[in-house]
C-alpha cells in the first residue's frame, strides 16, 4: 500500500520537537508532525482563579486548545468552538493522569496550545507538545505522554494519519500513552473496527510512542544541556 | 513593581535604557517569511523576545451591494493566554480591541491594499482578505510587532487557485500571483517615560510609561495612521520627534520585509 | 550495585526508570512504584549512596519555612499585606510579622508597604492548608528602594548562591555590586553604575544557563576578573538599610 506522502505504513510523519520556544511561559514546546504545527505553553502551578474551582486536595490541569484562524484551508473563526472545548477537555484528562497534582493542592497548572497549522492529528500534536512543555516547566510527573493516531486504509494499519488520509481511513484512532508506565490516558475512535483491529492498532501505538518519547527527550536535553 | 519603574525612569532621565539601547533603537528584529504553508501569506516576527505570527487567508465572497467592484479586507488580533502570565480570561479587553483596530486601520483605511483590484466579477464575486494575528510571547511592543507581521504576511500573500465553479481550490497549488499591495505600512511606537520618548519599549518600559504614540508610515515616507494612547499629554515637539523618527526607522525596518 | 539504569549526572525526563531494586531509596524528585524508582522531574540524576534523586533544571518556587524571599506587595488589607512570591500560593505578611507596634486603626498601612513595593522577607510558616506567612523580623529584612530587579529560574538559585554563599559572595566582592538573591528566584541588585549592574546581571544569567557545567565557579571567576572592577576586600553588606518603623 502506498501512502499519499510516500511513507511506510508504520512510519510517523516528519517529527520535529523544540522545547523552550517561549520566554514568558514556565515551560514551552513546538511540535511539528508533518504539516501540523502545535505550540504549547505551560504556566504554573499557580494560584487558581476563580477560587471556587480550587480543589482542596490537588491541583487542576487546565488546557486551552485553540486553532489559529489561518491554520486551515478555510479560515476558522477565532475563539472557542465546541470542537476546541472538547479537545481541550480530552487533552486535560490525558495530561492530568501523568501529573503529580497532589503536590500542589488548590493550584492550577495551565496548559495553552495554539495550533498554528492544521493538517490532521492536531490533538495528538497538541498533547505531544503539552507533555514536553510540562516537563520543560519542571512539573513533577509520573511519565511523559506520547500521542499518535492510527488508521486503517485498504486493510493496512497506518500510523499518524495525515491530510486526506483521515477521509480514506475506516477509522481514526487517536491514543495517548505513558510509555514507561504502559498506561493509556486518552483514547478516542471514530469508525468501524474489530477487536482484532484494536489489538493490532494498540501494538502500533506502543511501538510508535517509543519513537515519540525519544524525540521528546532529545528536545528537552538539547534545550537544557545545549 | 515600583522599584523597577523607578529604575526605568531614573535611567530614562539620564538618557539611558534598561537594556543599554539608545532611545531610538529597536531590539533585534527578525522576520520569518511564510512559516504557515496553508495560509496564502504568513510571517513570524520576533522583536527581541516578543513573538507574533500573522496569517492571511483569501476567500471568494459576494461584494457589498453599495460597493459592487470592491473586495474586502479585515484584520483581527487575539491576545492568547499563552503570551503572558497576566492574561485574564473573558471577553477581549479594550487593549486587545485597540490593537486589532490599529492594525486594521493601518492596512485597510490607509489603502495599503487597493480593494478595487480584488474584484473578480463586478457585483458577483470579490476576494475577501483576512489578516489574523496570533500573539505567542509578549515582551513589550505588541503593536509594532503585530503591524510588521501583518505587513510582511500581506507582502508574501499569493492568490489561491480557483476551481471551475469559481471557488477556492484547496487541493491545487497556490498561484504565483501576488496580492497587489500599494505600500507596506510599518508602525513605530514610542512610550513616554519621564520626559523621554522611547522607541520599541520592553514590558518594563511600558509599565513605567505615562503616554504612548504609534505612527504608521508608508514606503514614500508619508504618514498613514496615528494612534495616541495613555493619559498624559504629549507636546508638539514630542509628536514631531516621533513622526520624524518613525519615518527614518520605518525605512530601515521595511527593508526586512521580503 | 550494577543494577542502576542511569549514571550520576545523566539527563532524565519524568517517568524514566532509575533502578529496579529495593536496595535503593527514592530521594528528591523521584518516586517508587513497586520495585522501580522513577524520575519525577526533568533534571540530572544524583546518586548518593543508596539514595537516588534528580536535580531539577526548571520549576516554580515552592515556599518553605525560613526561606528568604523577595516578593511584590499586591494588596493592602486591614491587618496586613498580600505578597506575590511567585509561588502557587499568595503569601501574607500580617501586622504581627513586622518589627515594632503598629496601630492599624491609626496608620495607613499602604504608607508602610504599598502595592508594587518589593520586600525582602522570611517565610515564617507554611500551613497544611497552603497558607503562607511572611515575617520581617530578620535583620536583613526590608523594603527595597532603588536598585533593580532580575527574575531567574528558581531551580537555579542554589547554584547562583553557591555552597554557603561562595558564588554570590564572589560576585559581590569582585564587582562591588550589592546583590540580594531571594530563594524564590527574584534578585535585587544595585551597583555604582548601570554598566556594573548590566555586567552582574549577565554573570547571573550565565550561571543560570550553565548550572550543569562542571567547574562553573572557576569559569565565572575568570569572567568576573575580565570585568576590571577595583578589587574590594569586603563583601558589601546589604543588610544595613533597615526600613523605618
Amino acid at each position: 500500500m502506498k501512502r499519499i506522502d510516500g511513507r511506510k505504513a508504520d512510519e510517523l510523519r516528519e517529527l520535529e520537537i523544540e522545547a523552550g520556544v517561549l520566554r514568558n511561559a514556565t515551560g514551552s514546546a513546538r511540535v511539528r508532525m508533518g504539516r501540523t504545527i502545535a505550540v504549547a505553553g505551560v504556566y504554573g502551578p499557580r494560584e487558581m482563579f476563580p477560587r471556587r474551582l480550587q480543589k482542596n486536595e490537588k491541583a487542576t490541569v487546565q488546557v486551552r486548545y485553540t486553532m489559529a484562524p489561518f491554520s486551515t484551508d478555510e479560515r476558522v473563526r477565532p475563539g472557542r468552538s465546541r470542537r476546541s472545548q472538547e479537545i481541550s477537555m480530552v487533552a486535560a484528562n490525558a495530561l492530568e493522569a501523568a501529573v503529580f497534582t497532589e503536590d500542589f493542592p488548590k493550584a492550577s497548572i495551565d496548559v495553552f496550545v495554539d495550533i498554528i497549522q492544521a493538517d490532521a492529528g492536531t490533538r495528538t500534536a497538541a498533547i505531544n507538545a503539552a507533555a514536553v512543555a510540562l516537563a520543560d516547566a519542571g512539573v513533577p510527573m509520573r511519565d511523559m505522554i506520547c500521542s499518535v493516531a492510527i488508521g486503517k486504509i485498504d486493510g493496512t494499519y497506518v500510523v499518524d494519519l495525515a491530510g486526506k488520509e483521515e477521509d480514506a481511513s475506516v477509522c481514526d484512532f487517536p491514543v495517548s500513552y505513558m510509555p514507561n508506565l504502559k498506561k493509556v490516558t486518552h483514547m478516542q475512535m471514530d469508525g468501524n473496527i474489530t477487536k482484532k483491529d484494536m489489538e493490532e492498532m494498540m501494538k502500533l501505538v506502543v511501538k510508535t510512542c517509543e519513537k515519540i518519547h525519544k524525540a521528546q527527550k532529545e528536545a528537552l536535553e538539547k534545550r537544557w544541556l545545549k | 513593581m515600583r522599584v523597577q519603574d523607578d529604575f526605568v525612569r531614573k535611567l530614562a532621565s539620564e538618557g539611558k535604557r534598561i537594556d543599554g539601547r539608545k532611545m531610538d533603537e529597536t531590539r533585534p528584529i527578525e522576520i520569518i517569511s511564510r512559516p504557515i504553508e496553508k495560509a496564502e501569506g504568513s510571517a513570524l516576527v520576533r522583536i527581541g523576545d516578543t513573538q507574533v505570527i500573522a496569517g492571511v487567508k483569501l476567500s471568494v465572497a459576494e461584494p457589498y451591494s453599495d460597493r459592487p467592484d470592491e473586495g474586502s479586507l479585515m484584520a483581527g488580533a487575539e491576545f492568547s493566554p499563552i503570551a503572558s502570565p497576566d492574561f485574564e480570561p473573558g471577553p477581549p479587553n479594550a487593549e486587545s480591541i485597540e490593537l486589532a483596530r490599529v492594525i486594521d486601520r493601518g492596512i485597510r483605511e490607509s489603502g495599503a491594499i487597493d480593494v478595487k483590484k480584488l474584484c473578480i466579477k463586478k457585483g458577483e464575486k470579490v476576494w475577501m482578505v483576512s489578516v489574523d494575528i496570533n500573539i505567542l510571547d509578549n515582551h513589550g511592543n505588541l503593536l509594532d510587532a503585530s503591524a510588521l507581521a501583518a505587513s510582511a504576511a500581506l507582502a508574501n500573500t499569493v492568490f489561491p487557485a480557483l476551481d471551475k465553479d469559481g471557488k477556492v481550490d484547496f487541493y491545487a497549488p497556490k498561484t504565483k500571483t501576488k496580492l497587489p499591495i500599494a505600500f507596506k505600512p510599518v508602525a513605530c511606537t514610542f512610550y513616554k517615560v519621564g520626559d523621554k520618548m522611547l522607541l520599541d519599549p520592553t514590558r518594563d518600559e511600558e509599565h513605567a510609561a505615562t503616554a504612548r504614540i504609534t505612527i504608521t508610515t508608508r514606503d514614500d515616507g508619508n504618514v498613514a495612521a496615528i494612534q495616541k494612547g495613555g493619559i498624559e499629554g504629549l507636546t508638539e515637539e514630542e509628536i514631531m520627534y516621533a513622526a520624524e523618527t518613525s519615518i527614518k526607522k520605518g525605512k530601515d525596518i521595511r527593508k526586512l520585509i521580503k | 550495585m550494577s543494577d542502576l539504569l542511569k549514571k550520576d549526572r545523566d539527563f532524565v525526563v519524568p517517568g524514566e526508570k532509575l533502578v529496579e531494586s529495593m536496595e535503593y531509596l527514592p530521594g528528591r524528585n523521584c518516586f517508587r512504584d513497586g520495585d522501580i524508582v522513577f524520575a519525577k522531574k526533568m533534571g540530572l540524576v544524583n546518586i548518593s549512596g543508596r539514595v537516588l534523586s534528580v536535580i531539577p533544571l526548571n520549576g516554580i518556587y515552592m515556599p518553605a519555612r525560613d526561606d528568604m524571599i523577595i516578593g511584590e506587595v499586591t494588596d493592602v488589607q486591614s491587618n496586613g499585606w498580600v505578597v506575590d512570591v511567585g509561588a502557587p500560593y499568595q503569601a501574607y505578611l500580617p501586622l504581627s510579622g513586622i518589627r515594632g507596634y503598629l496601630d492599624s486603626a491609626k496608620t495607613d498601612l499602604s504608607k508602610v508597604y504599598g502595592v508594587g513595593d518589593m520586600i525582602y522577607g522570611k517565610i515564617k510558616m507554611v500551613s497544611s492548608t497552603q497558607s503562607v506567612h511572611i515575617s520581617m523580623f530578620d535583620r536583613m529584612c526590608r523594603k527595597f528602594s532603588g536598585g533593580r530587579i532580575l527574575k531567574v529560574n528558581p531551580a537555579k538559585v542554589p547554584r547562583i548562591i553557591g555552597k554557603s554563599g561562595s558564588m554570590i559572595d564572589m560576585i559581590k566582592r569582585k564587582t562591588g555590586c550589592r546583590v540580594v538573591v531571594g530563594q524564590n528566584g527574584v534578585v535585587w541588585l544595585e551597583g555604582d553604575c548601570p554598566k556594573t549592574e548590566e555586567f552582574v546581571m549577565d554573570v547571573i544569567k550565565q550561571i543560570q544557563d550553565n548550572s550543569h557545567v562542571e567547574g562553573l565557579t572557576n569559569k565565572i571567576e575568570k569572567v568576573l576578573d575580565s570585568g576590571n572592577f577595583p578589587a574590594r576586600d569586603r563583601v558589601p553588606d546589604e543588610g544595613v538599610e533597615y526600613e523605618k518603623d
